[in-house]
């Protein structure tokens, strides 16, 4: 399998010479195509920066990010909105649709800042859509949908554009247990029907529970990794605990 | 103390919301002081006394203006503050809900209240003074008199009249600010940010009706003060027909277009999915669709601005224009000759034989000789009948004319008469054409363009008049250029000239002397008409007609006093009403944006760049600005041509003239604030 994520030792400093902070302290790792990654780690323990530096919204320190064989620490300017419109996908933790545009136009935005002809965004978007099951919502407006649909839509907006690597901050943050476990359904078929491959970045072990693989970080640097490999979500669940408790767990066992 | 000091904080904070807020407090100060101070920037002035009367009459009207300017300003500044006062909620939640009382919060408010009302008027003032000092250049040039000197002016009574005036304003805010909090409710507070926006798409079909229909109703409108004038404003008060017509048409056509444009622009696919069209368009359109009701009263502000600057400047352009054409000599003396059906009226028998002697000898029996004065002069005489009227020169030709004009003519208004060699005369002395004229022939010499088309009817039908036992056929088509009494207009309403045998035997009405003095010095001229004046004083005065005087001086002067009356209230109030209808725009835009931050910094994490943002933000302030104005601009071309015709003495090149001079001022104005809006949205919308 191809690598499209490499993270090579980056370090990621905040804060003036007299209070220096790392964030991220020579991390590396990396993420196969069609894998599905969960990074977990307790608030502080620098999971948001790794992803904002993934997503290049901050810069790295040193070290380098590859994307697909790029660098993208060595972007600048246009280049880097170019890459994230190009080779990422996003999705927030509150679908963050547009609220004056229909699903069908929230969904083509993100081919229409690419320059693509109308026929083409039709074409793709009713393909997607029809893959989605969002068909028939497509000229609704957000405040007209349910909020599986919503993610849905969402969902389809963050692989339109056929990414290198989709990225999803705390993705259930916000949302109710039901609502969590169906953005992590979405997850799950994007990833084994479109082979997506996605990063997530959580604090929740049922969340992480649904990934393939999960990467503990703590203080800047990986402390440990799990493989899904054969077992159930059940048993990953509990693996994950287990790590979680040995991080000095702040997670609850409920589930 | 801590409340001043989280005054002073919030401003500092919300600067940005603010500027423009600021912005137009300052410049709202600003030009009320320069306008109320126009007075103390005459003092330095050398002109006449009679032009100081004019400046004295001007003054007061400025001031009086003021009154209805302080209502405009007072008006926006309350709204701007409720504006911002509305964002601020969730501010005051947080307040309420640490604690603090009502009374502590209201008491922060009033600090920052005073706190603007400081800045704005110690800037404004300052911005204002400056100004002023160029003002006082434009007045100079405007009353034609050189400054004496250079003075630094300040207007203390300006400045004070200021501080009143917006104080009470600032004192009304404060009033306001405080009634809202104490109605709020801390539930209402938090959850003001809350709602999520909905989109109510208009059908289309009823829009398209709803746009073809009030389209129709405007056209309607702007035909009644247009080709239909005549026909459709017949008594003052049917122009508020249209008037009413057009405002209501203009908000069903803001209602209708902003569903309509978003329908045609979707349908063209291959623009709709261009970039960021989509959601420029959809902003743009929700941002119209929620504001219909102010982009109308926006639109009819610009509109009425628009009329009053581009007016008010081509009426003071063709003033000043018209002098020497329209007062070719230096003065005109008139008197009216009385018959004995005077006597019923009071007058007394000797006043009457008096008035038989004219100009020259009634002058002579006070001693006082023209030929003293004048250089060179004329003398005519014109005739009255009493059974020729206005209406019965018009002959068959009036019912049809009764019917397609406006009522306000005076249909009974006494012809007035003159011979072919009299009326020669004077036109030469003018320097006006000069005409022949057949035994059976007349013709009709006019200059006031309304009156001229309506006399035009009746000699096209070859209207025969009887006068004075004679019948004559006219020798022209139409009405022939030209004037006997001197103005600062066109206003001959017409004049009927004829050979000189008809009116042989006949009593004149009217004995005038046209004449230019030996000296050129204003002064002396004015002394001399004084010296005139003063010979009503005499005691004899009474058993005569003491004649009227029309002099150039004295048109000229009544004509740059009217000229710099109606620029001045026309720029204060055009300034005003502008400043008005654009900062609202600017502070929705400016708002709008706060609220839409989340959007852009989605838009930047599919990968949007700056650019492509930039212009997007850029084209949506450009259309929500432009809109209004577009509407405006084109009811302004049919609000100018009517203008144009009730005072009908606009020069094309005038009009042409003082329509790029406003212009000018709109693109100023309006594109200051456009520019400061897309800076100051920018900076909202980037990440920090």
């Amino acid at each position: 399998m191809s690598v499209i994520l490499k993270i090579d030792k980056v370090e990621k400093y905040y804060g003036s010479k007299s209070s220096l902070t790392k964030a991220l302290d020579n991390l590396s790792f990396e993420i196969d195509k069609g894998e599905f990654v969960a990074i977990m780690g307790a608030s502080g323990s620098g999971k948001t920066t790794l992803l904002n530096c993934i997503s290049t919204i901050d810069k790295v320190t040193s070290g380098h990010i590859f994307v697909g064989g790029e660098d993208i620490t060595k972007l600048r300017g246009n280049d880097l909105n170019k890459f994230r419109r190009e080779k990422l996908g996003f999705i927030f933790q509150d679908f963050n649709l547009l609220d004056t545009l229909t699903a069908y136009e929230n969904i083509s935005l993100a081919l229409s800042i690419q320059n693509k002809t109308a026929k083409e965004i039709e074409n793709t978007v009713n393909d997607v859509a029809t893959k989605l099951g969002i068909k028939e919502v497509l000229n609704k407006y957000p405040y007209q949908m349910s909020g599986g649909q919503k993610q849905r839509v969402a969902s389809a907006r963050a692989i339109i554009t056929e990414p290198q690597i989709v990225l999803a901050d705390e993705p259930t943050g916000a949302l109710d247990s039901k609502s969590s476990k169906m953005l992590l359904e979405s997850f799950a078929h994007l990833n084994e029907n479109f082979d997506t491959t996605i990063l997530m970045v959580t604090h929740d072990s049922f969340c992480a529970s649904y990934a393939s693989r999960v990467i503990f970080i703590k203080d800047g640097k990986v402390f440990n990794e799990i493989i899904k490999g054969n077992s159930s979500r059940k048993e990953f669940f509990d693996k994950i605990i287990d790590v979680v408790t040995l991080l000095g767990g702040e997670e609850d066992a409920n589930y | 103390m801590p409340t001043i000091k989280l005054s002073f904080r919030n401003i500092k904070k919300s600067i940005k919301d603010y500027a423009i807020y600021f912005f137009t407090l300052i410049l709202g100060v600003a030009i009320f002081y320069v306008f109320n101070s126009i007075e103390s920037q005459t003092v330095l002035l050398d002109v006449s006394k009679s032009t100081y009367e004019i400046i004295d009459m001007m003054t007061n009207m400025l001031s009086a203006a003021s009154v209805f300017v302080a209502f405009i300003l007072g008006f926006l500044i309350i709204y701007a503050s409720r504006f911002l006062m509305k964002r601020r909620n969730k501010e005051f939640g947080i307040y309420m809900l640490l604690g603090m009382s009502k009374r502590k919060i209201s008491m922060v408010l009033f600090f920052e209240t005073i706190l603007i009302g400081i800045i704005s008027l110690v800037v404004g003032l300052g911005i204002g003074v400056i100004l002023s000092q160029l003002m006082s250049m434009l007045v100079a040039n405007m009353f034609e008199a050189d400054m004496r000197k250079y003075e630094f002016i300040f207007s203390m009574d300006s400045c004070v009249k200021t501080f009143i005036y917006f104080g009470i304003m600032y004192v009304i805010v404060m009033f306001f600010n405080v009634i809202n909090v104490g109605k709020c409710k801390l539930i209402d507070l938090i959850q003001t940010s809350k709602k999520s926006e909905t989109v109510k798409m208009k059908n289309p079909l009823l829009c398209t009706i709803i746009f073809i229909v009030s389209s129709m109703v405007l056209g309607y409108a702007y035909y009644m003060v247009t080709g239909g004038i005549d026909a459709t404003i017949k008594t003052p008060e049917d122009i508020l027909k249209p008037i009413l017509l057009g405002a209501i048409s203009t908000f069903f056509i803001f209602w209708s277009l902003s569903g309509l444009i978003l329908k045609i622009v979707m349908s063209m696919k291959n623009v709709y999915v261009k970039g960021l069209n989509t959601f420029t368009l959809r902003q743009v359109s929700s941002k119209i669709n929620t504001t219909v009701f102010s982009m109308t009263v926006i639109s009819l502000m610009l509109f009425v601005t628009i009329c009053v600057l581009s007016s008010a400047l081509s009426l003071k352009n063709s003033m000043t224009a018209n002098l020497n054409e329209l007062a070719p000599a230096d003065i005109q003396l008139s008197i009216s000759i009385k018959d004995d059906k005077w006597l019923n009226q009071g007058y007394s028998v000797k006043q009457i034989e008096n008035s038989k002697l004219g100009v020259r000898k009634t002058l002579e029996a006070f001693d006082f000789h023209l030929d003293d004065y004048l250089k060179d002069y004329i003398e005519y005489n014109s005739y009255r009948m009493e059974d020729l009227t206005f209406g019965d020169s018009l002959g068959d030709s009036l019912e049809y004319i009764k019917n397609n004009s406006t009522s306000m003519i005076p249909y009974n208004m006494p012809e007035e008469i003159m011979t072919i060699s009299d009326y020669n005369k004077v036109a030469k002395f003018y320097g006006n054409e000069e005409y022949t004229l057949n035994e059976d022939e007349y013709i009709i010499i006019a200059d006031y363009d309304s009156m001229v088309s309506i006399r035009n009817v009746a000699l096209k039908n070859n209207q025969k008049l009887t006068i004075f036992g004679y019948t004559l056929k006219p020798k022209y088509k139409e009405c022939q250029n030209g004037f006997t009494e001197m103005s600062s207009n066109h206003i001959n309403s017409g004049i009927i000239i004829v050979p000189d045998e008809v009116v042989r035997g006949q009593n004149t009405s009217f004995n005038s002397i046209i004449g230019n003095y030996y000296t050129t010095s204003l002064d002396e001229q004015r002394e001399i008409q004084q010296q005139i004046r003063n010979l009503s004083n005499n005691p004899q005065a009474s058993e005569y007609s003491m004649p009227s005087i029309n002099s150039r001086v004295d048109i000229s002067e009544a004509s740059i006093g009217l000229g710099g009356l109606v620029t001045f209230l026309g720029l204060y109030l055009g300034i005003v009403f502008l400043i008005a209808s654009v900062a609202i725009l600017a502070l929705k835009e400016l708002t709008e944006n706060t609220d839409n931050k989340e959007r852009y910094k989605m838009l930047r994490k599919l990968g949007v760049d700056e650019k492509m943002i930039n212009q997007s933000l850029f084209r949506q302030i450009a259309i929500f600005f432009m809109f209004p104005l577009l509407i405006a601009i084109i009811h302004s071309i049919f609000g100018i041509t009517f203008c144009s015709y009730i005072i009908s003495t606009f020069g094309n090149k005038q009009l042409l003239n003082s329509i790029i001079m406003t212009a000018i001022f709109i693109i100023v104005i309006y594109g200051g604030y456009f520019l400061i809006t897309y800076v100051c949205s920018k900076n909202i919308i980037k990440e920090r």
